[in-house]
C-alpha cells in the first residue's frame, strides 16, 4: 500500500465545489469570478465571500483548496492579479496557481509564505525551466503541459525534485498551453488575456440545408450533418481543408482520458492528477470525482483499476489518451 | 515624429527552408538589406535544424561582417534530451548574442550575461519585463498578440529600463506551438516519420475553412496566421510610444525589398500609405493585418490604405 496519488478536482461553482470534496477529492481548485483565471466564464467561479466559505467547508473535511491565478495580468492593470494572490492567501487557500513571471516573482517576495504552483499555462514542458520556477519562485509543484508523453514525464521526475502535476481527465488542449493566440486571432479573446478560449460569445450556429453549421468569430468550425451530433465550437477541434485533406486536422473532438495509465503516471513519478472542467456541471463533477477517486485508492491498494464508466460523460466524443501515448504526435 | 532612430530586425527562418535556400537568403540579407538585427537559427522544429547546421556560422560571420548585430535563436518548445543539450549549448557559448523562446534558457544563463527575448515567451505585462531584465534582458520581442493598450505601457516602461521593445512588425504571427506535428498529420504521417514534408511550403501549409475562407497556415508543430501581419501604417504610433524595433519575419519572395520599404518609411522618405502599397504590389496574393495590435481580432484583415 502506497500513498494514494493526490486528486486535485475542478470546481467552477461553490456547489459543484462542496459536490467535489463529497466524492473524495483530495483537492479542489477554483478561481475569482475575474479576468484573473483561465476559466473566466459567465457565471462561473467565486465571490470573496464564496472563497471564504468554500475554504472553510473544504478545511472541515480534510481537502484543500488551490485557488489559480493563472492568467497573464495585463499591463497597466496588474494590482487586480496581486489582489487576487493576496485574498486567496488570506482567505486561506492551501495554494496559488501562476503562470505569469511578473506576478510570480511579486508572489515570492511579498508572500513568502504562501506555497506557489506552476499552472499549465505556464507550459514548462522540460526539467530545466522547472528548475528555473523553483530557483526564482520557489515553486513547489508544477502542472505539466499536455503535450508530453509518459516517458518524457518520467525523465522530468528523475531530474527535479519540484512535484508534477498532470491532466487525466477531461478537456485537451493540443497546443502547449499558455502559448496560443489561435482563440484571440479568431474573436480577440484569448486564454492567455481574457482568461477563455473559443468563447460562446462569438460562437454563431445556423442551419444551412441539412445541415447545423457553427462558425466561430465568422470561421466556419464545423458542419454537422442533422442525425450527427454537434460538438461545441473549439477552434483547434474544427473541421477545415488542407494541402486537399479535409478533416480534422489539428484535433479530432476528443477529450482526454488517461484513467488506464495511472499506474504508469504513479511509476513516472507524478504525484498529483489533475481534471479539468471548471465548467462543467455538478453531477458532471461529482461523477469523475467518484470515479477517480475509486481509481487511485484501487491503484494505492494495488488493486486494478475499473476505469470504466465515464464514457457517457464525455458528451458523447471519443476519448484519448492524448500526448501521453507517443503515437498521438 | 521622428522614426529614423527606430531599429530593424530581422526574425529567424520559421518555416523549413532547403539548405541552399537557406543560405542564399542570408548572404543576400547581409549584403543588401537595410537591417540593423538579424536573429537566425532553428526556432520551430529540433528536426530541422541538422539540414542547415553547418550554414548558421558563415552566414552570422557574413552579417557580422555587414555591420548587423547578429543573435541566435532559441528553440520554442523545449522537450527531448538532445534539444535540452542543443539548448544548453547554444547559452553556454559566449562567442555570439542569444534570443530565449523557452525559460530554460535561463537555468544555463550566466549570471550579468545580456540577452534577448522572443515573441514566444509570455511577456504581458511591466512585472514580467521587469524580471526579466534583472535577468540580463537588454531586447524583448512583445507576443505578437498584444493589443496596443498593452504595449504602450510595456515599451514605456522598458524604455526606463533601457530595454529595447520591439513589436512582430511583418510576416505570418505565430499563433500555436504543439508536440504534434501537423504538416506530417495532413500528409498522414507521424512527427516521429515525418519525412520533413514541411518543406514542401516555403511560407507554411494554408489551412481553409469547409466554405473556402482562407484562416491559417500550418509550419510543421506550429499554427501561424494565414494574413501577414504588417504594421507599416502604426509605426508613428508605436514610435511615440516609444517601442525601438520593428520585427520582420522571413518569408519567401523578394524580403530584401520587404526591408527596403520599411527602411524607407522610417527615414520618412515614404508615406504609411505608399509603404503598404508597396509591399500590397510585392505580395499581390497576401492579405495583410494589424488586427492583433489595432483590433478588433488578428484575422481582422487591413483594408484598403491604412490610416
Amino acid at each position: 500500500m502506497s500513498a494514494p496519488l493526490e486528486l486535485v478536482c475542478p470546481a467552477g461553482t461553490p456547489a459543484a465545489l462542496r459536490s467535489a470534496v463529497k466524492a473524495g477529492a483530495h483537492t479542489v481548485y477554483c478561481g475569482f469570478a475575474d479576468e484573473t483565471n483561465a476559466r473566466n466564464f459567465p457565471g462561473l467561479n467565486f465571490s470573496r465571500a464564496e472563497m471564504e466559505e468554500a475554504i472553510a467547508f473544504a478545511h472541515g473535511r480534510g481537502a484543500k483548496v488551490f485557488v489559480a491565478v493563472n492568467t497573464f495580468p495585463r499591463a497597466g492593470a496588474e494590482r487586480l492579479w496581486r489582489a487576487a494572490v493576496s485574498d486567496a492567501q488570506a482567505l486561506g487557500a492551501d495554494a496559488v496557481i501562476l503562470a505569469d513571471l511578473g506576478l510570480l516573482d511579486h508572489t515570492a517576495r511579498a508572500h513568502p509564505d504562501l506555497r506557489i504552483h506552476l499552472s499549465v499555462q505556464a507550459a514548462a514542458a522540460n526539467a530545466d525551466a522547472i528548475e528555473v520556477y523553483a530557483r526564482e519562485f520557489g515553486v513547489k509543484r508544477v502542472v505539466l503541459p499536455r503535450v508530453l508523453t509518459v516517458q518524457e514525464i518520467a525523465a522530468i521526475n528523475r531530474d527535479t525534485k519540484v512535484e508534477t502535476e498532470v491532466f487525466v481527465f477531461g478537456g485537451l488542449c493540443v497546443m502547449a498551453e499558455g502559448r496560443c493566440s489561435l482563440s484571440s486571432y479568431a474573436t480577440g479573446q484569448s486564454p492567455n488575456m481574457n482568461g477563455v478560449c473559443s468563447p460562446a460569445s462569438h460562437v454563431e450556429y445556423r442551419q444551412e440545408g441539412d445541415a447545423l453549421v457553427a462558425r466561430l468569430g465568422g470561421f466556419l468550425i464545423h458542419r454537422s450533418p442533422a442525425d450527427a451530433p454537434a460538438p461545441y465550437p473549439t477552434l483547434c477541434k474544427g473541421r477545415f481543408s488542407a494541402g486537399g485533406v479535409e478533416g480534422h486536422l489539428f484535433e479530432d473532438p476528443v477529450s482526454l482520458d488517461a484513467a488506464n495509465l495511472i499506474p504508469l503516471l504513479a511509476d513516472a513519478g507524478v504525484r498529483a492528477l489533475k481534471i479539468e472542467g471548471r465548467q462543467r456541471s455538478r453531477a458532471y463533477t461529482e461523477a469523475v470525482v467518484r470515479s477517480f477517486r475509486r481509481a487511485v485508492d484501487a491503484h494505492a491498494r494495488g488493486l486494478p483499476i475499473e476505469a470504466a464508466g465515464l464514457a457517457a460523460l464525455s458528451e458523447g466524443q471519443e476519448t484519448t489518451a492524448g500526448a501521453y501515448r507517443k503515437t498521438w504526435r | 515624429m521622428d522614426m529614423s532612430a527606430m531599429k530593424l530586425t530581422v526574425g529567424p527562418v520559421l518555416f523549413n527552408w532547403p539548405a541552399d535556400r537557406w543560405r542564399d537568403f542570408y548572404a543576400r540579407l547581409a549584403d543588401e538589406a537595410p537591417v540593423d538585427r538579424v536573429v537566425l537559427g532553428e526556432t520551430v522544429c529540433s528536426k530541422r535544424a541538422p539540414f542547415y547546421e553547418a550554414c548558421v556560422a558563415p552566414a552570422a560571420e557574413r552579417l557580422a561582417r555587414a555591420g548587423k548585430e547578429v543573435v541566435l535563436s532559441s528553440l520554442a518548445l523545449v522537450t527531448l534530451p538532445r534539444e535540452r543539450a542543443a539548448l544548453a549549448d547554444l547559452v553556454a557559448n559566449q562567442d555570439h548574442a542569444v534570443e530565449i523562446n523557452d525559460i530554460a534558457a535561463l537555468r544555463y544563463m550566466e549570471a550579468g550575461r545580456a540577452f534577448s527575448v522572443g515573441p514566444l515567451v509570455n511577456v504581458y505585462n511591466e512585472s514580467t519585463l521587469d524580471f526579466l531584465a534583472r535577468k540580463g534582458a537588454t531586447a524583448v520581442c512583445l507576443p505578437p498578440e498584444l493589443p496596443f493598450a498593452s504595449v504602450a505601457p510595456i515599451a514605456a516602461f522598458a524604455r526606463g529600463r533601457g530595454v529595447c521593445a520591439e513589436i512582430w512588425a511583418y510576416g505570418r504571427t505565430p499563433l500555436a506551438i504543439s508536440g504534434r506535428c501537423y504538416h506530417a498529420r495532413v500528409h498522414k504521417l507521424s512527427k516521429d516519420s515525418c519525412q520533413f514534408v514541411c518543406e514542401q511550403d516555403l511560407d507554411g501549409l494554408d489551412v481553409r475553412t469547409l466554405d473556402d475562407m482562407d484562416f491559417l497556415a500550418i509550419n510543421g508543430v506550429q499554427t501561424m496566421s494565414w494574413n501577414y501581419a504588417c504594421l507599416i501604417g502604426d509605426i508613428e504610433a508605436l514610435a511615440l510610444a516609444d517601442v525601438d524595433a520593428l520585427r520582420l519575419s522571413p518569408h519567401s519572395g523578394d524580403f530584401v525589398a520587404v526591408t527596403e520599404i520599411f527602411r524607407r518609411r522610417l527615414n520618412g522618405e515614404i508615406s504609411a500609405a505608399a509603404g503598404f502599397e508597396r509591399l500590397r504590389a510585392l505580395q499581390p496574393d497576401v492579405e495583410f493585418s494589424d488586427g492583433f495590435l489595432a483590433g478588433p481580432t488578428g484575422a481582422t484583415p487591413l483594408g484598403g490604405v491604412p490610416a
